[in-house]
């Protein structure tokens, strides 16, 4: 385990587009991960992501000012197919990016054997959530860094840093998924396509909204999946975050349509050993990312000089409107 | 460079929309082609991100002025029109939200998600073209104030281009012809 003092926690900031990488980059981000334009990353949306062209010219700006670049690669390459996703840590290598970050075993064994100068950074999708996993990914593959699913409590994080020897990367700020990252069927079983194959969660192209009475009614493929009243927060076109009724009781019965936003936790991470910190939102506009980065730089500046970790002023931009510490404090049911 | 920035939570106050409610359209629509036209000109990318050759026609709808828009993209052709209201089965998709909340999106002061989960901007209809217009127009980094104020630079100094957009049909320049105005 690296010890972490806090000055060296590094921020790992999301980009969607080449200008919102430039917004990172500028609001002070260590690193910035993004993806390239097509279904080997998990967050293959509509208009966003980098072409070539795109990544090599924001590889060279990050560089120019002393920001890393991490590339997600981080679907799993469909059987037939796999082309597709070696072109994509080839170009990443010839890029040079300072990491690739990765979940597929195949892919991390194509990676290590043909580039084996390249930084591999194992992908919250692929769940390794004990030591045991973990030791196997660096053993196997050189894996440099884990990011850890967002099923740990901070005690368990500290137990998994003791007993392992490369770097840890937890989440601090942004959507959650349901607690089994990498393992989730429910976008696939109503529309066919999944995080974890295509790079999208319930696809806009299966995506409805109406208005009926003052709520805002979200269809999902051929399912009524919420039913939201005027004046309550929306929440994502997810399965996970729709609202149901199940023995008479009606509810959001997987997770409550609530933001990741873990600032005040950031000096327990840092002394649990957690390397580095990250903020989910590549779907995000320009003026999230400004606000989020320049939000936990701010908080580690704090810590870093002994001070308190300035109040949180994100709730405009997350999800419901609302915020929970998640599984670090495993404060629910 | 000027930039514009205020609250997207601005609400355009009644008596404003009323005054306005009697005035002609046409003015407004041949800026606002003219504009969306310049945009596009400056920049390309927004095209090649949207990624779609089909055509596509969005009604852009601020709730709190008494005109909406018509925006219809195809190939590298931005078409507009300015209506009093919209006939919903001609359109791809609709956004609907204040016009500050509207201008916040273009601009890139606003984030596209935080508004929808506020409920300040609904979108229906065809939500992947939403979000792929949502996130070129986010990565195109328009300056609308500097835009606006480069056209109107532009008219004063060649006040032909004006009058040829009052004169020709500038203003639906590209757009589909009322044959081709099929339901999506």
């Amino acid at each position: 385990m690296t010890p972490t003092t806090g000055k060296d926690m590094e921020l790992i900031c999301p980009a969607g587009t080449p200008p919102a990488l430039r917004v990172a980059v500028d609001a002070g981000a260590h690193a910035v991960y993004c993806g390239f334009q097509d279904e080997t990353n998990a967050r293959n949306f509509p208009g966003l992501n980098f072409s070539r062209s795109d990544m090599a010219a924001a590889v060279d700006y990050a560089h120019q000012h002393g920001t890393k670049v991490f590339i997600a690669i981080n679907t799993f390459p469909r059987a037939g197919a796999a082309t597709l996703w070696h072109r994509a840590v080839d170009d990443a290598a010839a890029l040079s990016v300072d990491a690739v970050i990765l979940a597929d075993i195949g892919l991390l064994a194509y990676a290590a054997g043909h580039y084996p100068d390249l930084r591999l950074h194992l992908s919250v999708q692929a769940a390794a959530a004990n030591p045991e996993a973990i030791r196997f990914y660096v053993d196997a593959f050189g894996v440099k860094r884990v990011v850890l699913p967002r099923v740990l409590s901070v005690a368990e994080i500290a137990d998994i840093n003791g007993a392992i020897s490369c770097e840890t990367e937890v989440f601090v700020f942004g959507g959650l998924c349901v607690m089994a990252e990498g393992r989730c069927s429910l976008s696939s079983y109503v529309t066919g396509q999944s995080p974890n194959m295509h790079g999208v969660c319930s696809p806009a192209s299966h995506v409805g909204y109406h208005e009926s009475k003052g709520d805002l009614v979200t269809r999902l493929g051929n399912f009524t999946i919420n039913r939201i009243p005027a004046g309550q927060p929306a929440a994502y076109p997810t399965l996970c975050k729709g609202a149901f009724r199940a023995n008479n009781v009606s509810g959001q019965i997987f997770e409550d349509a609530v933001s990741l936003d873990a600032s005040t936790l950031i000096p327990a991470l840092c002394r649990a050993g957690v390397k580095a910190l990250k903020i989910e939102g590549r779907q995000r506009s320009r003026a999230y990312t400004k606000a989020v980065v320049t939000q936990f730089r701010a908080a580690l500046h704090a810590m870093a000089s002994g001070a308190e970790i300035p109040h949180s002023v994100l709730a405009q931009v997350s999800e419901g409107q609302s915020a929970t510490c998640g599984a670090y404090l495993k404060t629910w049911r | 460079m000027f930039t514009l920035s205020f609250r997207h939570d601005f609400r355009v106050p009644d008596f404003v929309s009323s005054a306005l409610r009697p005035l002609p359209l046409l003015p407004l629509e041949i800026f606002l082609q003219q504009l969306a036209s310049s945009i596009v000109a400056r920049h390309p990318d927004i095209l090649e991100r949207i990624g779609r050759t089909d055509r596509l026609r969005f009604g852009i709808d601020p709730s709190d002025v008494p005109f909406a828009v018509e925006i219809e993209l195809h190939h590298s052709v931005v078409g507009l029109r300015v209506l009093r209201s919209f006939d919903e089965r001609l359109l791809h998709a609709r956004i609907t939200g204040t016009l500050a909340a509207l201008i916040g999106l273009v601009d890139g002061e606003a984030d596209g998600d935080a508004l929808f989960f506020s409920r300040e901007i609904v979108v229906t209809g065809d939500i992947a073209a939403v979000l792929a217009l949502r996130n070129a127009v986010d990565a195109a980094e328009i300056k609308l104030l500097s835009e606006a104020l480069a056209l109107v630079r532009l008219w004063i100094s060649q006040p032909g281009k004006l009058l040829r957009g009052l004169l020709a049909d500038e203003p639906r320049r590209g757009y589909a012809t009322d044959n081709e105005r099929t339901q999506p």
